[in-house]
Parts: structure tokens; sequence; C-alpha cells
């Protein structure tokens, strides 16, 4: 991948790789949803993965998740191999999924679907106090907008919810937060949160993989933008450098454009189309 | 304003009142919100208390209320384990059958084998365990609606308890046993009864005021010292007045003491664990507990076998009561009797909401409905009439309240 790591070193910025994934497959039945995708994120970096539907964005955030595992290719976790074969092998490696549905539970307030599944116990019982404490110093550095975190979550807007979702999957500490279509339902202000929220999780030196389909979205927050078309790799650019007209020929997969034209230069790597 | 504002009320968006009237300020916007909680079942209850003692003077002498408390424990312990199920969003139909299979080896075991009560006892609960085992490992494994399951459950194990009754079909326990004295004759001490209410309210103001402090600590809102005054008060006189009523006559039964100490465990376990945090979650959304980690199956598991087992248990102090076992133990109306007092206590059907508390409202109001009925001397049949009324009017509003929920965004 000479493309990334020449983006990366003309950044100028001493970064760590987190993930690492090198010529991942995946088949379903007679479809080949992924072929030789290769994907890495680096530390305090927004990666988007854009791509037409059925490009295998949602394939690929999957294996990622430990929601089905790769049938070929390998993925590296700070350069050693790992194997994700369950959510839970995601979680404990610290790779941090917000999915689509935020998976919230409404009749809960904020501080429990925070610390759900990882409540703080103290002699046998809940530590409400300290949850409730360190749900507002996080929601504070998030500079979160929430009102009260005793609120049941059903009556939180949908940028809150989408903001409480993202909360969570920083409490267990991870290095890479996945975040599936984070704008889709949103509103001009609630998206411009969500966008500030991303950005603030890049302060924190979290790497970031933004599935999206708003191309505007995607150019306001991410550093790097990847794109697949029917399963492969079809471009990996520095936003900094592009257009969204050459982005959206990336994703269309339109003949002559920058892709190709870099194709060229490494025919060993580039798309076959 | 001079002192610092709690982390948790800077939100200048927060609608907050302070203190006492702000408490019932918020109460109100809840009502109106459709957070109904348990207001609905009070006012009831203060309702039919009142027409009954209207119709029958004696409806409200402490003899009638002594004997109500008493005919509440048994079906009440059983709501206990509905209630549980209905966080989940599940049923079990089958509590009576598992009540009843539980009394016949109560007595086939203590009468029959003339083995030592304890070990009795614990079959029974075992029993109950085990049925809610299987339960539960048929609806996780198999993924077979509780309804269905627990349908066959009721057959099943009312064909069992007929098997274990045998040829006899009734057995009776003897009137000196300790079981039958526990279930008929055993009252606390109206000296003790007071001092346990002493306690129990003591500890409850602890507790709110050691959390005030430690909310206080950690730059929380906390409540009020006249907040927690108030409260505890108020609990105060509602116990104390109770037990001074029930003290004129017989005073309070063990066996309703008993069951009032197993809501109040319930209830623990259900606000301040993490196993009750995550039924309440499962009942919430299952796939969102699933993926925060949540072992959703054994939530299920645990949950069917608890609520088996406090069936078996209302099974043991039905038999107390009676001083029998017989074919008819814990059929009849027992099975909706529970599932209607935990739904009219305030339980959602529909999962995720409610508190062990409804365990006792709704059978206090169940009781009410049959004891005033039959102190007007009126037929069972008006009686099933009007309890299937009334558990129609506590589905209803809890539909109702749910739709107001979605409207004023509480869940």
């Amino acid at each position: 991948m000479t493309m990334i790591s020449a983006a990366t070193s003309t950044r100028g910025r001493a970064r760590e790789q987190i993930l690492s994934l090198r010529g991942i497959g995946k088949r379903f039945g007679a479809v080949r949803a992924l072929n030789d995708v290769d994907f890495d994120v680096y530390a305090g970096e927004v990666v988007a993965i854009v791509g037409d539907n059925g490009a295998g964005k949602s394939t690929l955030v999957k294996i990622l998740a430990g929601v089905h595992p790769q049938d070929s290719g390998t993925v590296s976790f700070y350069g050693s191999r790992a194997s994700i074969s369950s959510p839970t092998d995601a979680r404990d490696l610290g790779i941090a999924t917000v999915f689509q549905d935020l998976a919230l539970c409404d009749n809960l307030d904020v501080v429990s679907n925070l610390w759900l599944g990882r409540e703080l116990v103290k002699g046998g019982a809940l530590d409400d106090v300290e949850m409730e404490q360190r749900s507002w110093a996080l929601l504070r550095e998030l500079s979160a907008k929430i009102p009260s975190v005793r609120t049941p979550v059903a009556s939180l807007s949908g940028g809150q919810r989408q903001t409480v979702a993202i909360a969570r999957s920083l409490i267990g500490e991870p290095s890479v937060v996945i975040l599936d279509e984070p704008t889709a339902a949103l509103g001009v202000a609630q998206t411009a949160e969500v966008l500030n929220l991303i950005e603030r999780l890049r302060e924190r030196g979290l790497g970031v993989i933004l599935i999206s389909h708003n191309i505007a979205d995607v150019q306001a927050v991410a550093d790097r933008i990847v794109v697949l078309r029917l399963g492969r790799n079809n471009g990996d650019f520095r936003v900094a450098d592009v257009t969204s007209e050459a982005i959206i020929a990336a994703i269309t997969g339109a003949s002559d454009n920058s892709v190709t034209r870099r194709a060229a230069l490494h025919p060993e790597k580039g798309p076959t189309e | 304003m001079s002192t610092p504002i709690p982390v948790d009320q800077q939100d200048e968006r927060l609608i907050q009142h302070g203190g006492i009237s702000g408490w019932a300020r918020d109460f109100v916007s809840r009502v109106r919100g459709g957070d109904l909680g348990s207001l609905p079942v009070i006012v009831g209850l203060i309702v039919i208390w009142a027409i009954f003692q209207i119709m029958n003077p004696n409806f409200l002498s402490s003899t009638n209320l002594v004997n109500l408390t008493m005919q509440c424990a048994a079906v009440g312990t059983i709501a206990i384990g509905i209630v549980l199920v209905l966080l989940l969003g599940e049923i079990d139909l089958s509590v009576g059958s598992v009540s009843g299979l539980s009394s016949a080896i109560l007595a086939v075991g203590f009468v029959q084998l003339g083995l030592p009560l304890p070990l009795v006892l614990l079959a029974s609960i075992v029993a109950g365990l085990l049925v809610g085992l299987v339960f539960g490992l048929l609806r996780t494994l198999f993924g077979v609606p509780s309804f269905v399951i627990t349908l066959a459950g009721l057959l099943g194990f009312l064909g069992l308890q007929l098997f274990v009754l045998g040829k006899t079909g009734s057995i009776n326990i003897p009137f000196d046993s300790a079981i039958v004295q526990f279930g008929q004759q055993w009252f606390l001490p109206a000296w003790l009864s007071y001092a346990v209410i002493v306690i129990v309210v003591l500890s409850y103001a602890w507790q709110l005021f050691a959390q005030a402090v430690r909310r206080t600590t950690a730059g929380l809102s906390a409540m009020s010292g006249a907040h927690v005054i108030v409260r505890t008060g108020t609990l105060l006189a509602v116990l104390a007045l109770a037990a001074w009523y029930l003290n004129l006559t017989r005073g309070v039964s063990v066996m309703f003491a008993l069951f009032l100490v197993l809501v109040v465990v319930m209830n623990y376990f259900l606000t301040r664990t993490k196993w009750g945090r995550s039924v309440y979650a499962v009942g919430g959304n299952v796939e969102a507990a699933r993926r925060a980690g949540i072992r959703v199956n054994r939530i299920y598991i645990s949950v069917f076998m608890l609520c088996s087992a406090f069936a078996a248990v209302g099974g043991i102090f039905a038999a107390a009561r009676l001083a029998a076992a017989n074919q008819g133990s814990g059929g009849g109306d027992t099975n909706l009797n529970a599932i209607a007092a935990a739904v009219i206590g305030g339980t959602s059907l529909f999962g995720g909401r409610g508190s062990a508390y409804s365990a006792v409202l709704g059978i206090l109001v169940i009781m009410s409905i049959t004891s005033g009925l039959n102190i007007i001397n009126l037929d069972s049949s008006i009686r099933y009439m009007v309890t299937g009324g009334v558990l129609l009017l506590a589905v209803v509003v809890d539909a109702l309240s749910r739709r107001s929920r979605a409207a004023a965004g509480r869940g």
C-alpha cells in the first residue's frame, strides 16, 4: 500500500498504525462480497469508507465488529495478527462499533445505557453515584448536549441518542470506534453536533472508521477516504487532495478519473475494471 | 446563587424544581406524561375500600383486614414471580399448577412419608426451580414463545400434581404442625411489629441520607434534608398506622410479613444489582442487551427459575393457610389472580417497566375485591366478573399510559 504510507508520511505526524487489513475476502454463497480488500486505520485519524449500495462497506464493518469472520486475508492489530470471531473478541481487542440502529434501551436512563453490561459495582450493589459522575465527565469531555442523564433515552432527540450511543462505545476505552451511518437520520444541527463529536474522538487519539453515504459529511470530518466498489478497493484519498467529483467518480466507477490514472501507476494493486 | 450548581443541573434547558414543592410539581408532570407509577392502583384501592365500607361497615374492621393480609400472602408471593417474567416481556401461565404441585409435594412428603419439614420445604422449592429451568431452557434453546411453553406447563404440572397426590386426592396437614401454625396462628407481637417498622424506616432514612451525602460530595444534585424527613416520616406514619390498626385484633401475620420481606428483597435485587439492571435491559431491548455483552439466555433462565420458585413458595403458603393440599390446590383463579395482581399493580405487559412493589399493591386490590364481595354475600360468579373487569381496566390503563409516554417522551 504505497499510496497510504505516502499519504501518512506527507502528513508529517508520527502516527501509530492501529488496525491493518490485508487481502480480505468474504463470500456469501455465490456472491463475492469482498475481494482482496486492504484497509488501514491509524491513531488519531478519521477514515471514511464510502461506496455505493452493495460495495461491501457493511460486510467490511461486520468483519471488524466480529459479526462474521472473513474467509481469507489477515487482520493485524498494533502489528500483531488478530482473529475476530465474535463481537466479544472485537470488544476485547478494543474495537467498538456503533451500529445504525444504536441499540439503546428506551426504558432505561442515559446513565444505565452508558454503563449497560459494564456497570460499576461497589460492595455487591450498583454504584450509581460513581456512574453518574463519570457519565457527566465523559459527556462534558465530548461537549455533548444532554440536559439530564436521569431521563429515559426515549425522551432524547435523534442526535442526542447518537451521542449517547457514541459515548457508550467509549466507556470500554477502545482504540478504534466504528460509526455506521451516524448522520443518516439527523437534521442539520444534529448532524453538526455528531460531526463535532467525531472530531472530539479524533482528538482523543482514537482511530475512527466512518461509514457514510453523505459525501459532504465525509469531507467535513474525515482525514482519509477509502472507496469500495463491487467488493474491491477503488481508491484511497486524502480529503485535502480530492474533490467530491473525484470521490463520486470512484464510487460509481466512471472510467476516466484520478482513480484509474493512479491505478495505472500501480498496475499490480489497482482496480481491475 | 451562592452555592455552585450541581453538575447534573447545569444545562439551561433543564426544567428543575428544588425541594419538596419541586418534587410535587415533578410528580404532577410525570403523571401527565403518562408515567403513572403506582398512582392509579392506590387511587383504585381507596375507591374500592370506600365502596365496600359503605356497603358493609365491617369491611374495614381490623378483623377483616387481618384476614385480608393473610389471604394476600400466598397469591401475592406468586405475583412477585409474575412481575419478574413480565419485566422481561414474557409470561408464565403455569404458576397456579406449579404452586399446586408444591402444595402436593409438601403434603405428601410431610404427612404421608413423614419426612422432616425443612427437607420437604426444600424439595418443594427445588421442584419449582427445576420447572423454571425447563421453561428457561425451552425458551432459550428453541425460542418457543413462553406463552405456549407455560401453557403446556399448566397442563403438564397439573397432571404431575394429581400424580403426586395419588388416589387420596386430598391430604390434611396436622393442625399442630409448625407449617400450619405458621400459616394460621403465628402473628408478630405488637412490640416486635413496631420495632421492625422503626428499624426499617431508620435504615431507609440512613440510606437516603448517605446517598445524599455521597451525591453532594460527587458534585451532583442531592435530596434535601427536609425531603428525606418528609419521605421517611410518611413511610413511618403509613406503616405504623397500618400495624397499629392490625394490632387492634390479631396483628401482623408472620406469613404476610414474610411476603413483604420477599418483596423488599426482590426490589433490592431488581434496582440495585447488575442482574436487575440486566432484567430491565432485556425487557426493554433484547438486541441492545445482547450487544452490550449481557448474557441474555442466563437472564431468561434465571428469571423463569425464580418465577417458578416463587410459585412454589406461594403453594407452600397456600397449603399452610388451608392446612391441606388437594386436587384443587393452585387451581381455579390462582393463576389469573397472580397475573392480574402484577398487572394491576403497575407492571407493564410490554416488558421493561414495573417494580416488585406492584405485587403488593396488585394483590391488595384483588383480595379486597374478593373479600368485599364475600362480605356483602355476592356469588363467586359476580366476583369473577368484577375481577375480570378490573384486570381489563388495568391493562387498558397500561396500554394508554404507554401511548402517552411515547407522546411525552418518557419511553
